[in-house]
């Protein structure tokens, strides 16, 4: 069984690449100010966007990235689609944020919206809910993108017959750092179109590190 | 009094739901809250209304059975603060 990623998105330094092409350059320096920026330019109807933490727009753009223009994920009952991230700051600001906001016993007003992202993993629970999926999913941190973690776990569930579909990547965000590269993993025999894209990218580690790094495959 | 209540409610409920592009000319202070009909607020919403009655009109809401009827619209909110206030 080979399994391949069928499209990659990335976002690093005001720019977002689709299949390694870029397809958007934004003028603005800060994250708040790029998401924003593709946000306006994905032309999305998504007011939750708004209410989400820098780490959660970043995976929500990606995703969308990734999918728009695709019926991919139609393909594939939602509970057959795993999502399996990693990134290094875990939900850091939003903790610190949190933090702030009970720091003082006199002004105790911690924030429900703000809670709600001291966890990584909402932003798996972002991309599940925009998208349907209900499969596997995880959130791995790590100081540095492990594709060899990756390769691993979402082989095992291709091998076990979890799923037939899986978005998995690096998504990482902490104050105006931020980098994400999301791809699509499927199954060289269930794939049934190929809209755009002529070349599959073998799904192994070497070549998530070169997408990783931006080096052409 | 009501009026300059509700006005004050629409802005700090779109500060405090960080409500992007919207404005307090365009709130229904009528329309409920919750659901497609109206901003369409979600679980989490609630609680920050919550949180908003306590950080800014020292109002503590207790019982859960309140909510439905307090968060119903922004006047049901505002009749809330100034019935609360009176006593």
């Amino acid at each position: 069984m080979e399994l391949l990623i069928t499209r990659h998105v990335k976002f690093q330094d005001r720019r977002v690449w689709l299949n390694g092409i870029v397809e958007h350059v934004s003028e603005a320096g800060s994250a708040d100010k790029l998401f924003r920026s593709v946000y306006r330019y994905y032309d999305i109807d998504y007011p939750k966007f708004f209410k989400m933490d820098n780490l959660c727009k970043l995976a929500f753009l990606s995703a969308e990235g990734l999918l728009r223009g695709t019926d991919i994920l139609q393909e594939y009952p939602g509970g057959e689609v795993a999502i399996i991230l990693e990134n290094a700051s875990s939900s850091l600001e939003y903790d610190q944020k949190h933090v702030e906001s009970i720091r003082d016993q006199n002004r105790y007003f911690p924030s429900p919206s703000v809670f709600v992202y001291t966890i990584p993993n909402i932003m798996v629970a972002e991309i599940a809910i925009r998208h349907k999926v209900k499969g596997e999913n995880a959130v791995f941190i790590f100081e540095q993108f492990d594709p060899g973690l990756i390769y691993d776990y979402v082989s095992e569930l291709f091998r076990n017959q979890q799923v037939s579909c899986c978005l998995s990547g690096w998504v990482e965000c902490y104050g105006d750092h931020y980098q994400s590269l999301l791809f699509i993993i499927e199954q060289e025999d269930k794939i049934k179109r190929c809209k755009g894209l002529q070349e599959y990218v073998i799904f192994d580690t070497a070549n998530m590190e070169k997408l990783f790094k931006g080096k052409s495959l | 009094m009501i009026e300059d209540l509700i006005l004050k409610l629409k802005q700090e409920i779109i500060d405090q739901l960080q409500l992007e592009g919207m404005t307090p000319e365009e709130m229904d202070p009528e329309a409920p809250l919750f659901g497609e009909e109206g901003l369409g607020l979600d679980s989490i919403d609630v609680l920050e209304l919550v949180v908003l009655l306590d950080k800014n009109y020292g109002i503590k809401i207790r019982g859960p059975k309140e909510g439905p009827k307090i968060f119903y619209s922004i006047k049901t909110i505002a009749e809330y603060i100034l019935n609360q206030q009176k006593n």
